[in-house]
Parts: C-alpha cells; sequence; structure tokens
C-alpha cells in the first residue's frame, strides 16, 4: 500500500492535515500561529477573544498535574477590535501555506456574542468557532450556554445571523445529553461544531491546605480528558451529520486514529503542545500515517467514524 | 509513540523548607532549600506562595535547591520576607538549560553575567569545573554595590572580571568590552554563556558572532504557565521562551524559529 495521505476536506476545505491547533494555546499571535501551521497543523484556532480586553487569572494559571494539565488561564485577550489586526496578520501569514484560520469568540450574552461576531468578522476568518463552554470565567459569566440546548441555541443564531462565513459551536463535556446540545444547535444553523472544551476540575495541595490555581477551579485537559471526549464526539457523531472537530487528550497519533474513529471528521490538539513542543503537529502527523498504513486505510476519511459500522 | 513516554509531567509545585537565607547584595539574597532537583544550569522553577502568586526563577543550584532573587516588587519581597523553617513552593524544573561540552574535552568556557543574571552562572560554574573545563568569568552591574557572587567565584579559584557602568569597581563601562578583549587574546573561540538583561545578551550575541564564537544565552521574558501554552513568553517571531529557552543558542529576537 502506498503512505496514506494526511490530505483531507473539511467543510469547503482542502487541508494538508486532520490536526488543528486548539483555541487557547499559543493562539495569541500571528508568528506563534503560523509556527503551528509550519510545523504541521492543517488548520489553526486562534485564542478565544470577548467585546474587551481581559488580563486573565493571576498566576498559577495552568499545571501539569501528571494525569494531565489544568488551566485556569481567564481568557486573557486583547478584545475584539485589536484581535481583528492579529486574524487579519495572522491571515496573511497561513495563505501561503495553504492553512486555514478559526477565529473563536465568547461572551456573556447573546446580545454580546453578536457584537463580538460582528467586530470579528471583518477579519475574514475562514471559520467562527463560538466558545459557549469555557468553565474558568463562571464566577463572571455564570452557567456556560453550552450547558442547555436553548441557550446553547440562541447564542448559535444570533451568530449565525452575524457572519457570512461557516460557524463553529464549541460544546462542554460536562452535560448530561451532549447529543441533544448538539442537535440543537445544528437545528440553529451551527455548520460544524468543536468538542470538547476542557472539564472542569480542581488540583489541591495537601500542604498548603488550598486549591494551587488562583481561581481555585480549571479545566482539565490532556490525557484523563481523552475518554471523556472520545465519548462525547462518538454521541454527537450519532445525532448530527456536520463535521466534527474532535478535541480532548490527543497527544500521539493512535489519539488521533481514535478520535478519527470516534466519528471526528478532523482532529484537535491543544496540551500536547506543552508535552511535545510546537513540533508536536509533525509528529503526531506522522504517526497517524504509519498507523493508518499498520491498519490498512489509505485515508483520513477511511478512518473516520469506522466505530460507527 | 506512547503516551507514558510523551506526556512527561514537569508536575505540580511541591513545598521546599528554606534552611539558609544570605544576603548577597543591597538588593539580592541567595536561599538554600531542603532538597535536591535534577535539573541543569540554566533551567528555571515556578515558585509559588499560596495566595500570593507564582513566578519564574533560574536555578542558582540544584543539589540543594538553590534560588538567588533580587528583591523588585510584591513576590521577590515576599521571597524576601521568608526565614528558615518556612515554605516555598516550587515546579519544575522547567525549560531547556544550557549544554556543556563534552565532559574531558577540556575546553575554555567565558561565562557573562549581568545582575541576578549571573545567579545560574555560578552553578553552570561549578558544573563547567567539576567536567574538567576552564572557566572565565565577567560579572556586570550598575554600580559596585550591586554587582553579585564575585566572592564566591573567587572561592573556586576563578578570579572574575568585574565592570560597573559608574565605575564604582571593576572596569568602567558594559561586559561585553571586556569579552570582546577575551575573544581578541584567546588562540580559538571559547564557548560563551550569558545570562542577563536582554540588552546585554543581544549584545553578548552580536560580540561572539563577530569572533565566531558559540554563544549560549539565558533569556527571560514575562510568564504565566511556564509550560508552553499560554503564549505569554514570546519573544522574536514565535519563540517560546518557556519552552523553546530559556537558553537559546542564538539570539532568539533576530532569528525565527524554523
Ligand atoms: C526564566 C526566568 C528566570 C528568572 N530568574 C530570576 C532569578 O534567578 N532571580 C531573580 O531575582 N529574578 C529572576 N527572574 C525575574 C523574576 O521572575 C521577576 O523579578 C519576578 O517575577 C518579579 O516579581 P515581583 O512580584 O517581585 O515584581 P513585579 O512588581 O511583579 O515586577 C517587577 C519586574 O519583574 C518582571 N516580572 C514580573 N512578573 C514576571 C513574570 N511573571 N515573569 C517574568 N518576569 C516578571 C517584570 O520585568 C517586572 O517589571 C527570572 C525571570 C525569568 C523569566
Ligand atoms: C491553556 C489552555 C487554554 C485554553 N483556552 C481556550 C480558549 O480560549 N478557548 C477555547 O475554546 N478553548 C480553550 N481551551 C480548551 C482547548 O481548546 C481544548 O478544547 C482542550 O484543551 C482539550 O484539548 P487537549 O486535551 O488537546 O488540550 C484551552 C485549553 C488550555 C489547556
Ligand atoms: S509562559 Fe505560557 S507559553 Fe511560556
Amino acid at each position: 500500500m502506498p503512505d496514506p495521505l494526511l490530505a483531507c476536506r473539511f467543510l469547503d476545505f482542502n487541508l494538508p492535515s486532520p490536526l488543528v491547533l486548539a483555541s487557547g494555546i499559543i493562539g495569541t499571535s500571528p508568528a506563534l500561529m503560523a509556527r503551528a501551521a509550519r510545523a504541521g497543523a492543517g488548520m489553526v484556532t486562534a485564542k478565544s477573544c470577548s467585546l474587551r480586553p481581559r488580563e486573565g487569572h493571576p498566576n498559577p494559571t495552568a499545571l501539569d498535574w501528571g494525569g494531565g494539565l489544568i488551566n485556569a488561564i481567564g481568557l486573557t485577550n486583547p478584545g475584539a477590535a485589536a484581535e481583528v489586526e492579529v486574524l487579519r496578520a495572522t491571515r496573511r501569514l497561513l495563505q501561503p501555506l495553504g492553512v486555514p484560520l478559526i477565529a473563536s469568540i465568547f461572551a456573556g450574552t447573546v446580545e454580546e456574542f453578536r457584537q463580538v461576531a460582528r467586530i470579528i468578522q471583518q477579519a475574514g476568518p475562514d471559520l467562527l468557532e463560538v466558545n459557549i463552554s469555557c468553565p474558568n470565567v463562571s464566577d463572571e459569566f455564570g452557567t456556560p450556554f453550552a450547558a442547555l440546548p436553548d441557550s446553547a441555541a440562541a447564542v448559535t443564531g444570533a451568530v449565525r445571523q452575524e457572519v457570512t462565513c461557516p460557524v463553529a459551536v464549541k460544546l462542554a463535556p460536562n452535560v448530561p445529553n451532549i447529543a441533544r446540545i448538539a442537535a440543537a444547535v445544528v437545528e440553529a444553523g451551527a455548520d460544524a461544531i468543536t468538542a470538547v472544551n476542557t472539564m472542569p476540575g480542581m488540583v489541591i495541595d495537601a500542604a498548603a491546605g488550598r486549591p494551587v490555581l488562583s481561581n481555585r477551579v480549571g479545566g482539565i485537559s490532556g490525557p484523563a480528558l481523552k475518554p471523556i471526549a472520545l465519548r462525547c464526539v462518538y454521541e454527537i457523531r450519532r445525532a448530527v451529520a456536520v463535521p466534527i472537530i474532535g478535541v480532548g487528550g490527543v497527544s500521539t497519533g493512535r489519539d488521533a486514529a481514535e478520535m478519527l474513529m470516534a466519528g471526528a471528521t478532523v482532529v484537535g490538539v491543544g496540551s500536547a503542545v506543552c508535552y511535545r513542543g510546537v513540533s508536536a503537529f509533525e509528529e503526531i502527523g506522522r504517526e497517524l500515517v504509519a498507523l493508518m498504513k499498520q491498519y490498512g486505510y489509505p485515508s483520513v476519511e477511511a478512518i473516520r467514524g469506522v466505530c460507527h459500522r | 509513540m506512547n503516551r507514558k513516554d510523551v506526556c512527561g509531567s514537569s508536575g505540580l509545585p511541591r513545598p521546599f523548607r528554606l534552611v539558609e537565607v544570605r544576603r548577597e547584595n543591597r538588593s539580592v539574597c541567595s536561599f538554600f532549600f531542603d532538597q535536591e532537583m535534577p535539573a541543569r544550569p540554566g533551567q528555571f522553577v515556578m515558585a509559588w506562595l499560596p495566595g500570593l502568586s507564582e513566578k519564574p526563577f533560574s536555578l542558582a543550584g540544584a543539589s540543594p535547591v538553590r534560588l538567588t532573587v533580587a528583591a523588585v516588587g510584591a513576590f521577590s519581597q515576599a521571597v524576601h520576607a521568608l526565614r528558615p523553617g518556612d515554605r516555598l513552593w516550587l515546579r519544575g524544573p522547567l525549560g531547556r538549560g544550557f549544554t556543556l561540552p563534552p565532559e574531558g574535552s577540556r575546553q575554555k568556557l567565558v561565562l557573562v553575567g549581568g545582575g541576578y543574571g549571573t545567579a545560574p552562572l555560578l552553578f553552570l560554574a561549578r558544573q563547567a569545573q567539576a567536567a574538567g573545563h576552564t572557566v572565565e568569568v565577567v560579572i556586570g552591574a550598575k554600580t559596585g554595590a550591586d554587582l553579585l557572587l564575585g566572592e564566591e567565584f573567587e572561592q573556586m579559584g576563578i578570579s572574575p572580571h568585574l565592570t560597573t557602568e559608574d565605575g564604582s569597581a571593576g572596569r568602567a563601562g558594559v561586559v561585553t568590552a571586556v569579552l570582546v578583549d577575551l575573544l581578541a587574546a584567546a588562540d580559538s573561540p571559547p564557548a560563551v554563556y550569558a545570562c542577563g538583561p536582554t540588552g546585554m545578551l543581544a549584545a553578548v550575541d552580536e560580540v561572539c558572532r563577530q569572533a565566531g564564537a558559540a554563544v549560549q544565552l539565558a533569556w527571560e521574558a514575562y510568564m504565566r504557565c511556564g509550560i508552553g501554552l499560554c503564549g505569554s513568553c514570546e519573544v522574536g517571531e514565535g519563540w517560546l521562551v518557556c519552552l523553546d529557552g530559556p537558553v537559546f543558542g542564538q539570539n532568539p529576537v533576530l532569528n525565527p524559529p524554523g
């Protein structure tokens, strides 16, 4: 068998690889996002941005606790207006590489989601990801919109009306029935689904007698999240037909293969950048090709969703 | 590739108990702790004081762990207020440290330190001597009262070249003036190791480039996560100081990542 190909389709895009830089991991500058693309990411997602600039939470903000990571960065971002410039500069760097750019937005109200979407649309991202699932700002913003089908659909519908580019909605893993949420956002106009965001958790230092993160709670990512993410993607694939960006705990080519088998169309990679450096994309891609060859899958299309057959 | 091979844990903060505090000069103290850490010179730790913050510091020694800290703001002042028996939580070692020439190759090394940047060079000098290399040290500061660690280098049999910007001690001027002389006097270019303010590092890099000397520079940047996620320590066009550095083999501002 000739070497399997990583090139694949996602929506209307021809991607060099199914591996996607996940939002919030080094997606803060044009140079860093271009570096991820040069290192083998097939799409890159910028850090989520809000209407106004946010400093984020004080340190400690992110830790490797052994089974995965926990973070409460607190959505540090320069605000939507400044983000437009970051996205424009990033697009210029990505275009020659054939790598689409995903912008990510979040807000505290449906109306504010509309406003942020309208501003970010000026940058002309290839895809707009709507982050309704950040677990780390609930003190300020209350329960994430991703918790209920109605609120998730309300945000999706509002953003859908504001923009012309395709819209992906990013879901939370900690809901009783993620398939219902997925069906609700697709019904409201989502072109794709990103699943999942981090799982809320806490790490306590017994000697200090207190949680380590300054925000006390944070989002669990990395290896510990993988089985949770696989199940979520599997359930979503059974419920809806739109493409899925499957994210959560992918650190190796084998993890990426499993995510595709669960029904992901493409695979997000975040925490692995901490474990393997920015070259994670290249390395995971190489491992994925070797596995596809070993198991007889000639293409990404061939391996997608095999667990549903 | 197996997951357990790639997901090494940089770990949670662990409590270290302070054993000894030594005043180095008017604004800098060294803190010696009760445990060791398997680390290389040039690597750093994130130091956590519960309820206050978590900040990056280079290791000035690893067995036992030693930090040499300048009191510049709220966190470093709180570290200065610690007394023997108190605890400081450390997460690490993080980042890439300095690389020494092969043991027994008996090379000449020049170590250039500015301000508290001299601290990791003390750790490096000890390892370099143990590996059989010859070490010369250049230490610079604004004034004589800000010079750091000269006596400890003396105790190791190294007489450091001192420079001060105001001429109150050693040679008046900056460290690169001494470095130029050392490079000119050498038969073959020595390996140069530098740690200090970024302006000094850029100047050291330039001098070494002109002399054809290999250089390793310990860079600094504002850090939050310390493990390559948040992007706040970016320098130049896409380098992460916490993950790709802090030690770079070239000026990261002038040379973009491949
Ligand atoms: C890799 C690395 C190694 C370092 N090694 C040492 C060392 O061995 N000894 C030493 O005294 N200092 C070292 N520093 C600098 C040290 O981290 C800062 O002095 C310290 O964070 C200041 O905090 P503060 O609350 O006392 O002061 P603040 O009032 O918060 O800040 C004073 C200055 O410190 C710097 N700073 C503040 N926060 C950070 C941060 N999160 N990351 C980086 N810089 C910051 C800024 O330049 C700021 O202007 C190192 C920094 C880095 C990145
Ligand atoms: C440090 C960090 C910051 C993150 N910031 C964001 C963010 O701004 N927006 C978002 O939608 N997801 C954010 N996430 C979630 C990731 O995009 C991803 O969904 C999650 O980490 C699971 O993937 P992983 O296990 O590959 O890291 C963040 C994750 C981490 C670790
Ligand atoms: S400090 Fe977060 S990426 Fe370096």
